[in-house]
C-alpha cells in the first residue's frame, strides 16, 4: 500500500510537469491548430534563464519572472519571424517549421548555456514531506499547484472572456474572425506570448527536481503532446487530465513493472485510447454539415 | 454612403477587378448581380477589407477605407456576411452570435441578441448546440444575425441564397427587406437576379470584372439584356 501511494505521488508530480507543457501547447492549438513542437524549449528557456539570472545575483522570484516575462517575447519573436511570415500556408508545413525552431533553439541555448547540467535550488527547501508512509519533496506541490494555477486560468479564459472565444474563433475561421472586428495577428502574438510564459513557468518549477539542460525541450515536449492528445487537443482540462495520466500510468509502470517499460506502457495505453477514442478523452467532437 | 471608384484588384497576377465604380446611398438595398466569377465576391472582399486592393479608392461615410485593416472596419459600420457563411463551426449559435457584437461590450449585445432570435426562431431553439451542426438555411441565417450584431449601418450580403432551397431562399430575402425598416442600407451580392431585383432599389450588373450596366431595379428587371443573360426568361 505504501508503495503504491509513494507511485502515485511521484506519477502526480511527473503528471503535472506534462499537464504544465500540454497545457502551453493547448493555446498555440486553439488559436492557430499549429502544434508548436517548440513549446519544450520554451520549458527549457525558462529553466535555463532562472538558473542564469539567479547566479548573476538576482533573487529567485525575480530571476523567474524574468524568465518567463523573456521567453514570452521569445515566443512572440518567433511568431513575428517565423510563423506568420509563413501564414497561408498549409498546417503541417507550419507545424515543421516549428520542429525546425526548436532545433535552432537547442543549438543556440547549447552555445550562450552550455552542456552541462545546471541546477536550481529548491524553493521550498528539500526536506521531504511525509504522507502516511510515503514521502514527497516540497518542490513537487509546487509544480502541482503550478498545473492547477495554469488550468484554472486558461480554462476561466476559454470558457468565460469574449477574448478567449475570440482565440478560438481565429484558429476556426480567420477570415470570418477578421469580419466580426477581431485582431487575428495580436490574437497569434497573445497566444505565443501566453504559451511560450506557461512552458517557462513549468521550466522555472521543476529545475529544482529535474535541473536543466540545453537538450530538455525535445522528450518533454513529446510527453506533453502525448498527454495533450491524450486529453484531447485543445481542450484544457484534456490537457491537464491526459498530462495527470500519463505522470501517473508511467510511475506505476516503472514501479510495478521495469523503468525500462515506462514509456511502452504509456503509449500502449494512450493509442489504446485514441483508436477508441480518436478525439482523445474530452476533444470536441468535429461537427460539420455543407 | 458607400462609394467605390476606379476599384482594382488581382489574385496573383491577374486582375479580376478592373476598374469598379459603384454608389450606394444610405437606406438603399442595392445589389449586384452576375454570373458566377463575374468578380461579385472579390468586390465585398475588397469593401469589408479582406481582398488587397491594387488600384482606385473605397469611400465610406466621408472616410477613404485603404488604410483602414479589415478587422477595424466594423466598428465603422461595415458588417459582411461572406459568402459560404463561414460561421465559426466549432463554438455555439450564441457564442457565434456574440462574436459578432465582438467589438461592443455593453448591455445593447444582450438586446440585440435577443432581436435576433426574434427575426430567427430557430437560432434561439438551437443557441447552445454548435453552428457546425446547423442545415445550410440555419446557417445562413446565423451568418446573417451575426453580420447584425455588428450594429452595421451598412450590410455587405455576399449570395445569401446560395444552396438554398427556394422556400428558405425567399424567406432570407424576406429578411433582408425587411431590415430597411431597421435603417440598414444593404449591399446584396447575388446570382440569383430575380431575387435580388426583386427587393432591391437599384441593381449593378457586373460581367468579368465591370459594371456591364446599372439602373434602378425595376428597370433592369424590364431590360432585354438582364432578361435574357440572368433571368432566363
Amino acid at each position: 500500500m505504501t508503495e503504491l501511494l509513494q507511485f502515485l505521488l511521484s506519477g502526480i508530480t511527473v503528471g503535472a510537469v506534462y499537464a504544465l507543457v500540454a497545457l502551453g501547447f493547448t493555446i498555440i492549438y486553439n488559436a492557430s491548430d499549429v502544434v508548436n513542437f517548440a513549446q519544450g524549449e520554451f520549458v527549457m528557456l525558462g529553466g535555463m534563464i532562472t538558473v542564469f539570472a539567479y547566479k548573476a545575483g538576482l533573487p529567485i522570484p525575480v530571476a523567474a519572472l524574468f524568465a518567463i516575462l523573456l521567453t514570452a517575447a521569445i515566443g512572440v519573436a518567433f511568431n513575428r519571424v517565423a510563423i506568420e511570415t509563413a501564414r497561408g500556408a498549409p498546417v503541417v508545413s507550419l507545424i515543421i517549421i516549428t520542429i525546425g525552431a526548436s532545433i535552432f533553439i537547442q543549438g543556440v541555448a547549447q552555445v550562450v548555456f552550455g552542456k552541462e547540467l545546471h541546477r536550481l535550488p529548491s524553493f521550498s527547501g528539500d526536506d521531504p514531506i511525509r504522507i502516511l508512509e510515503a514521502t514527497i519533496l516540497p518542490q513537487s506541490f509546487w509544480v502541482i499547484g503550478g498545473a492547477m494555477v495554469v488550468f484554472v486560468g486558461l480554462w476561466l479564459f476559454f470558457t468565460r472572456t469574449l477574448l478567449g472565444r475570440a482565440v478560438l474563433a481565429t484558429s476556426n475561421n480567420r477570415v470570418a474572425a477578421q469580419l466580426v472586428g477581431i485582431n487575428t495577428g495580436f490574437v497569434m502574438t497573445l497566444s505565443f506570448g501566453l504559451s511560450a510564459g506557461i512552458g517557462a513557468l513549468a521550466g522555472v518549477l521543476i529545475t529544482p527536481i529535474t535541473l536543466t539542460s540545453y537538450q530538455v525541450g525535445i522528450a518533454l515536449a513529446l510527453k506533453g503532446f502525448a498527454g495533450a492528445m491524450l486529453g484531447g487537443m485543445g481542450n484544457p482540462k484534456g490537457a491537464l487530465i491526459g498530462g495527470l495520466m500519463l505522470g501517473l500510468l508511467e510511475s506505476v509502470t516503472a514501479g510495478y513493472l521495469s523503468s525500462q517499460y515506462k514509456d511502452a506502457v504509456a503509449f500502449v495505453v494512450i493509442l489504446a485510447v485514441l483508436f477508441a477514442m480518436p478525439q482523445g478523452l474530452f476533444g470536441r467532437k468535429a461537427t460539420e454539415r455543407v | 454612403m458607400l462609394t467605390v471608384e476606379g476599384l482594382r484588384s488581382r489574385y496573383g497576377r491577374i486582375e479580376v477587378l478592373h476598374g469598379i465604380d459603384l454608389q450606394v446611398n444610405s437606406g438603399e438595398i442595392v445589389t449586384v448581380v452576375g454570373a458566377n466569377g463575374a468578380g461579385k465576391t472579390t468586390l465585398l472582399r475588397c469593401i469589408s477589407g479582406i481582398q488587397p486592393v491594387s488600384g482606385g479608392s473605397i469611400m465610406f461615410r466621408g472616410e477613404m477605407l485603404s488604410n483602414v485593416p479589415a478587422f477595424r472596419r466594423i466598428r465603422r459600420g461595415l458588417s459582411q456576411s461572406p459568402e459560404g457563411r463561414q460561421i465559426f463551426t466549432n463554438l455555439t449559435v450564441e457564442e457565434n452570435l456574440r462574436l459578432g457584437a465582438y467589438v461592443f461590450d455593453d448591455e445593447r449585445v444582450d438586446r440585440d441578441m435577443q432581436d435576433a432570435f426574434a427575426m430567427f426562431p430557430i437560432l434561439k431553439e438551437k443557441r447552445n448546440l454548435p453552428a457546425g451542426g446547423l442545415s445550410g438555411g440555419q446557417q445562413q441565417m446565423l451568418a446573417i444575425a451575426r453580420a447584425l450584431m455588428g450594429r452595421p449601418s451598412c450590410l455587405l450580403l455576399d449570395e445569401p441564397s446560395m444552396g438554398l432551397a427556394p422556400i428558405l431562399v425567399a424567406q432570407i430575402f424576406e429578411v433582408v427587406k425587411s431590415l430597411k425598416a431597421l435603417d440598414v442600407t444593404v449591399l446584396l451580392v447575388e446570382q440569383n437576379a430575380f431575387g435580388a431585383l426583386s427587393i432591391a432599389d437599384r441593381g449593378y450588373v457586373m460581367e468579368t470584372g465591370r459594371i456591364a450596366f446599372s439602373g434602378s431595379a425595376a428597370e433592369l428587371i424590364a431590360d432585354p439584356r438582364v432578361r435574357e443573360a440572368y433571368l432566363g426568361i
